[in-house]
């Protein structure tokens, strides 16, 4: 808060100077642009991590029976993939486009409180590094799945408190990341920019930062619950002093089901801002797009039971949560037409980031579909905790949430760096990971309508073929990343040497304040509020 | 940034962390909201009630059918007990009373208290089971490698309905004896 300077000389003490010099700009700096970088950054190194531990996964699972690991490590392996690619790659992603994009596309100088955005990224990098610091402790990490349900995750070992205060310090950082977004959604735009105007992105996120603010405390509760039931005699969920396991799950369930959407509601956000300004058109049916994100977002808070159908609800119960489930797909299925329309009789071109786009549309729809069929209740009882569920939450995160935040990669680059990406290169990254995707996740379907438990490091016979083929789509899919990493780098190093121009795609100017300002985007920007404001996207 | 927003901002964040911390709260408050929903029925229905120890009458034999009752005795873990029940199945007809041994044996050296959890199956039934007495009601107390006969006396209410012809009486003892 460097603010309490009279207006007139603003420019002079404030922001004329640029980023500090060496290594310490990155570690003090508060400026949204540089705090966005770190963010992307280190998720992007965590999608690696969390990437290489998937290999290992399917490494394991390639044949049946054990080759490589033994069964803890395994589990260790599906436990802490999850928890690194939740928290440490496509949360923290999303708030990095968040702090990059949120005060351009608004027309704001800087985030709202811009030392507490410093501090919540370095929060975010302890709570990871103390969670991945439990893979070297007596015990082993944590295996009991990331739900950590208990009785079973109380007989972690020595990595168990560390998982727990992991679990808080990551759940700070969101909040404190989430209070700072809504502050600046809040109170920052530009006077023109009214809340009916704002890009798609900046709804999506104003409404996630409330999502995250409700239940990463419920999360925090929940675990500091296992912690004292382990450390200190209390019984929330312990039978023997007349506690219940059950529980555990509503409560975790109740964070659970609306986090699935912190992950997903910022990707229909990109995935709206993207696809019209390559299909040259205005997003369709702009105002329904708020309102059904509105309505996700309030009704991700009234399901969660249906990921425990099985832990013998009464009927009444398993209807209710049945037919609450089925009704998200009607706001849901509002987004899928609507990106639909948008395309209609548009003047489509295919560069990389509308290709994933596309991507995303087709297969998000299919993991949505698979959704749907879990929702049945009575059907539930045969996909649960198989192999489909894992078909399904992986279609709705990898080729939806992670193909979207690549669209942003190819989308946004040329503006953050003023370098054009390498065309060709981002294609073949697109071919390779749309093919191998499907190669990987689609004979998880069938694998898990045969009977195949999730979790497990060896396998009945029968299931050998679909499961050779599926890690053959996995190391094809983990290979072909590095083609993005490659492209990153090469970008910000020049890439094809092509001068971008300040709107990078053709008209982009019209859908977004971000392509009125200069390529690459000056240190400041909008330290007076623009007064004109593109309408394209409404 | 002037200074009207900047107060706005505090402002904003400092609601924001109320409610956040409110919502900390509220995870708590789902302890016991969870209680009375599983009391009204609504979310949970295999939840064993709190078991009640029941007053001893006479109910009118149903000699007309039998119930096939099974005893489950488990250890919860890695509870230092030998825990067993004398037999594995009983034939009864509702109505009748009987008394079910069980023995435990702590295996260490140590003084042991351990707390036995029931859970009856079908768990619909649960009322159609009148437990007189149960060493479950109450945590165990073992003295170093002693070994205790523990008696159930249940009985099955006629009532019961016609379909239910197997009933699981299942018993789990839980190491208690760090929470001293």
């Amino acid at each position: 808060m460097s603010a309490v300077v009279a207006e007139h000389d603003h420019h002079h003490d404030d922001h004329d100077h640029g980023p500090a010099k060496g290594i310490l700009r990155w570690i003090i700096t508060t400026n949204h642009k540089d705090i966005g970088t770190l963010y992307l950054l280190f998720a992007l190194a965590m999608f690696f991590v969390g990437g290489s531990m998937a290999m290992i996964i399917r490494a394991e699972l390639f044949e049946p029976g054990m080759q490589f690991v033994d069964p803890q490590f395994f589990n260790s392996m599906t436990t802490m993939h999850a928890l690194v690619m939740v928290f440490g790659a496509v949360m923290p992603a999303f708030v990095g486009l968040a702090n990059w994009m949120i005060p351009m596309m608004i027309g704001a100088p800087d985030m709202a409180l811009p030392r507490m955005n410093n501090m919540s990224f370095w929060l975010l990098v302890a709570g990871v590094l103390m969670l991945a610091s439990t893979l070297f402790m007596e015990g082993g990490a944590p295996a009991g799945g990331w739900t950590l349900y208990p009785p079973l995750v109380l007989q972690t070992g020595k990595a168990f408190p560390f998982a727990v205060f992991s679990v808080h310090l990551l759940g700070i950082s969101s909040i404190m990341g989430a209070i700072n977004i809504i502050a600046t959604i809040l109170n920052m735009r530009a006077p023109a920019m009214t809340l009916m105007k704002m890009p798609l992105f900046v709804w999506t996120w104003l409404i996630t930062g409330f999502l995250l603010i409700a239940i990463m405390p419920v999360f925090a509760g929940a675990v500091t619950m296992l912690l004292t039931d382990k450390f200190f005699h209390t019984s929330f969920f312990d039978a023997a002093g007349g506690g219940d396991p059950v529980l555990y799950q509503h409560i975790f369930w109740f964070f659970g089901h609306p986090e699935v959407y912190v992950m997903i509601l910022p990707t229909f956000g990109v995935a709206s801002t993207i696809i019209p300004v390559f299909a040259r058109k205005p997003l369709f049916g702009y105002s329904s797009m708020v309102y059904a994100t509105a309505s996700i977002a309030f009704l991700s808070f009234i399901v969660w039971a249906h990921h425990m159908f099985t832990v013998g609800m009464p009927l009444a119960g398993e209807l209710y949560f049945m037919y609450a489930t089925m009704l998200i797909a009607i706001p849901t299925g509002v987004k899928v037409f609507n990106w639909t329309a948008t395309m209609w009789k548009g003047s489509m071109t295919f560069e990389t980031p509308m290709l994933f786009s596309i991507a995303f549309v087709v297969l998000f729809t299919l993991g949505g579909f698979t959704g749907l069929m879990m929702s049945i209740a009575p059907v539930d009882f045969q996909y649960h905790d198989t192999y489909f569920i894992v078909a399904h939450f992986h279609y709705t995160l990898v080729p939806a949430s992670i193909f979207i935040l690549m669209a942003a990669g190819y989308y946004w680059l040329p503006k953050w760096t003023g370098h054009m990406y390498n065309e060709k290169i981002g294609q073949l990254h697109f071919w390779l990971s749309t093919i191998s995707v499907n190669i990987l996740f689609f004979p998880q379907h069938f694998l898990g309508l045969a009977g195949m438990p999730r979790r497990i490091p060896d396998y009945a016979i029968q299931f050998a073929d679909w499961n050779m083929i599926s890690s053959i789509g996995g190391f094809i899919f983990g290979a072909s990343q590095l083609l993005f990493l490659y492209i990153v780098i090469d970008t910000i190093r020049g890439g094809t040497g092509e001068k971008v121009t300040d709107e990078v795609w053709e008209d982009a100017h019209k859908h977004g304040l971000e392509w009125t300002l200069p390529s690459p985007v000056p240190y400041h920007t909008f330290t007076t509020p623009p007064t004109v404001i593109p309408t394209e996207h409404i | 940034m002037n200074r009207s927003v900047s107060q706005k901002n505090i402002k904003l964040a400092r609601n924001l962390i109320i409610v956040a911390i409110a919502m900390f709260g509220f995870g708590y408050a789902l302890v016991p909201i969870y209680d009375v929903l599983c009391e009204l029925k609504w979310i949970e229905r295999d939840r064993p009630d709190a078991l009640k120890q029941a007053k001893e009458k006479a109910y009118e034999i149903d000699k007309d059918r039998d119930v096939t009752i099974e005893f489950v005795s488990s250890i919860n873990e890695n509870t230092p007990l030998l825990f067993h029940s004398e037999i594995e199945k009983l034939k009864v007809h509702p109505g009748e009373y009987h008394t079910v041994n069980f023995y435990a044996e702590n295996k260490t050296d140590n003084n042991l208290n351990a707390m036995a959890v029931h859970s009856y199956a079908p768990a619909v039934i649960s009322k159609f089971v009148d437990t007189i007495t149960c060493f479950c009601l109450n945590e165990q107390s073992f003295k170093p490698k002693e070994s205790k006969v523990l008696p159930v006396r249940f009985v099955i209410n006629p009532e019961l309905p016609e379909q239910y012809k197997t009933i699981t009486l299942s018993y789990t003892f839980f190491d208690r004896t760090e929470n001293q």
